[in-house]
């Protein structure tokens, strides 16, 4: 019989204060599990989303909050750049350097997700997570440029929309006004899950989102000048001059600006030069003045350390600023949400170390009614240090099964919440994904059960055999 | 097989003072010789047998067993020549109560050389007459079958030695006849020596040898 079997009897003999010793580890383990689990999964879903472009081009302002809201669709989006900017990193002296530059419109909604204005090459030229991951389609296709109202779905969108291919939508404004645009975008393309944000977003062709912006300024434009001629009417009628004209116009112009991106940019970007010539020639178009955007994600030619400061520096110039999003999370994570990490880690190693000392009360607190066990199997021919062995071994047992519960749990738990985390955040936790730290957990929980375990240990090695033997009855 | 030479044991009491419970000058037993000890409540008996079994240390003099001195024995060999050599049947079992009836003769064996071996735990439990009784736990079994658990283990691992204190004491009229001839036939048939602590002379008298602890024992005369 194995001492390890001499152990787990003496620990069912006493099976509810062994249980209920178990379980408060259990919850510490549970506790340290989530934790390593949420940020592991969290931090590898940033990592992941921050791939397979190098810069993010948006306006001026927080860095951490362009990458945020462009690329992880948390948060306000910034303020738009002209399409000059564009334009330039597209056909300009800067394209050369640049592989791929894909526009980014945001500022509208469809059923809480995200709408993002883009080009076919989001989803046909860039990839994700850092093993350069093509986006692949569970059903349908990318948008084509030349159709402007498609429209293709993330696979969390799809499902909480429940939107097929072949259904329409339209969006909303996600101003304060929740106006729902005009025109509908005809869904062509569902993703598959990537576990990246971009599952929770809706994205349609660039020059739709400019067209049905556009329209709603129209719209509101030809309010205005309904109004203004009616009040025109009314001052005539009653003999009061037109002073105020230049003062309605300029107020409309603000309003159709808030209205079409969310507001203006701070500063203006210069511009970048004459329309190409492609552009120019396509009267369908909307003419480049009405078109303003977000972020541009740029894939470079030279990917190099060397050539990302240069462009950025270049791009300082035009009044915009190029972030790297793979820096920006990585100092997110090893600074705040890192800090934060440890701070729960510790306080959830804290409740382990408490659950630990709960196994010493247990056993020493046995101690007493196990005298004679000890001392019959010291009669039996058990050494000291092998009966030592059996109450360090029950010490290691209940933390290990106490352990062993808690990882279910702590991978229940993080199973149960990963809907609420997808739905904040759009990131998609794997609860099942074990992460290294875990690995920690055996030999920590061994280590711990052998400290708390020692003090009851050296009780039994300290038993009087002939003493307790003659004491029971 | 013991061959006992000046074993003396006394206890500090309170006031400093020694209290000799044990001075032996010599006393032996041969192999497969079957010895009672007889003697009044508190002379010593329980004492003698632990010092025999290593359980207790004697304050001076000789216990060979098997040829083997376990007084001059560090504490370690003498837990391993215990387990390897002797088998001991208490008055009160002492049965580990979380553990089945087979666990229990298992249990004797796994401080020994060799692994325990479950099929002759079980084979020892149908010699005793328990073969329908392996899984029962202490608490599910009657004192007579107890102390015949008690028995098997005691023979779990082939001892040389036997020492039985008072077998038959906790069990009812009945069944005492059963162990002590379950204990004698067995040492018998397994050429074991055997030292049986009794103070019931319906016990002593069925044995050849009876040795009265107050004669062989100078430390009563003492006092």
């Amino acid at each position: 019989m194995s001492l390890w079997k001499i152990a787990l009897r003496s620990i069912q003999q006493r099976v509810l204060a062994s249980a209920l010793t178990a379980f408060s580890m259990s919850l510490g383990v549970a506790l340290v599990v989530a934790v390593l689990v949420i940020y592991g999964v969290v931090d590898q879903s940033f990592r992941r989303s921050a791939q397979g472009f190098h810069l993010v081009v948006g306006a001026p302002g927080s860095r951490l909050e362009l990458v945020l809201s462009t690329v992880f669709h948390i948060g306000k989006a910034p303020a738009p750049m002209s399409y000059d900017v564009y334009d330039e990193l597209k056909r300009g002296r800067l394209g050369n350097s640049v592989k791929f530059a894909v526009p980014i419109c945001m500022g509208d909604m469809y059923q809480g997700c995200r709408v993002v204005g883009t080009t076919s090459e989001l989803f046909g030229d860039l990839t994700y997570s850092d093993d350069n991951r093509a986006y692949e389609f569970s059903a349908g296709r990318n948008i084509q440029d030349g159709e402007y109202f498609e429209a293709v779905l993330g696979s969390i969108a799809a499902q909480k929309s429940g939107k097929k291919i072949g259904d329409t939508l339209r969006t909303t404004h996600s101003g304060t006004s929740g106006m729902e645009r005009q025109e509908a975008f005809t869904v062509v393309g569902i993703l598959k899950p990537t576990g990246t944000p971009v599952d929770k977003g809706v994205f349609v062709n660039v020059e739709g989102f400019w067209r049905s912006h556009a329209s709603a300024l129209d719209a509101a434009a030809a309010e205005a000048a309904r109004a203004r001629a009616a009040k025109e009417e009314a001052d005539r009628v009653m003999g009061v001059t037109q002073e105020s004209e230049s003062t309605t116009t300029t107020e409309l112009s603000d309003k159709d600006l808030m209205i079409g991106l969310e507001a203006t940019p701070t500063e203006e970007t210069p511009t970048a030069g004459a329309a190409s010539a492609a552009e120019a020639n396509d009267a369908d178009l909307l003419p480049r003045e009405r078109k303003r955007i977000t972020a541009i994600f740029l894939l470079l030619q030279d990917g190099t350390e060397s050539s990302i400061p240069l462009l950025q520096r270049e791009l300082q110039t035009m009044g915009v600023q190029a972030v790297s999003p793979v820096e920006e999370v990585s100092q997110l994570f090893t600074g705040l949400i890192g800090n934060l990490q440890v701070i729960l880690l510790i306080l959830a190693v804290l409740v382990v170390v408490v659950a630990g000392i709960g196994i010493l009360v247990s056993i020493y607190n046995s101690m007493n009614e196990r005298r004679r066990e000890i001392a019959i199997m010291r009669a039996l021919g058990a050494q000291r240090k092998t009966v030592m062995l059996i109450i360090l071994l029950e010490s290691i047992l209940l933390a290990l099964g106490g352990g062993a519960l808690g990882l279910v749990a702590g991978h229940g738990l993080t199973w149960a919440i990963s809907p609420i985390i997808a739905e904040q955040t759009g990131v998609m936790v794997d609860a099942f994904m074990f992460q290294q730290g875990e690995l920690y957990l055996i030999p920590g929980l061994v280590l711990l059960a052998s400290i708390v375990g020692l003090l009851p240990a050296a009780v039994a090695y300290k038993t009087d055999v002939a003493q307790s033997l003659i004491a029971s009855p | 097989m013991l061959q006992i030479r000046d074993l003396t044991k006394s206890f500090p009491q309170p006031d400093g003072t020694p209290l000799h419970i044990l001075d032996i000058p010599e006393f032996s037993v041969g192999v497969a010789e079957q010895c009672v000890l007889v003697g009044r409540s508190g002379c010593g008996k329980t004492t003698l047998l632990h010092i025999i079994a290593g359980i207790g240390r004697p304050t001076s003099g000789k216990v060979k067993i098997d040829g083997w001195d376990i007084a001059l024995m560090e504490e370690s060999e003498v837990d391993q020549f215990r387990a390897e050599r002797i088998g001991y049947v208490y008055q009160t079992f002492n049965l580990l109560p979380g553990f089945t009836a087979i666990e229990n003769v298992m249990l004797g064996m796994t401080f020994g050389r060799d692994r325990a071996d479950k099929k002759r735990a079980a084979n020892l439990l149908e010699r005793v007459g328990l073969s329908h009784r392996l899984t029962h736990r202490p608490t599910q079994l009657s004192v007579g079958e107890q102390q015949r658990v008690a028995v098997a283990r005691a023979l779990a691992n082939r001892p040389k030695l036997i020492l039985a204190d008072e077998p038959t004491a906790n069990v009812d009229v009945g069944h005492q006849q059963q162990i002590v001839d379950l204990i004698r036939d067995t040492c018998h048939e397994e050429k074991i020596s055997l030292i049986m602590v009794t103070h019931a002379p319906d016990v002593a008298k069925q044995f050849e040898r009876i040795e009265y602890l107050e004669q062989i024992n100078h430390a009563g005369r003492a006092q």
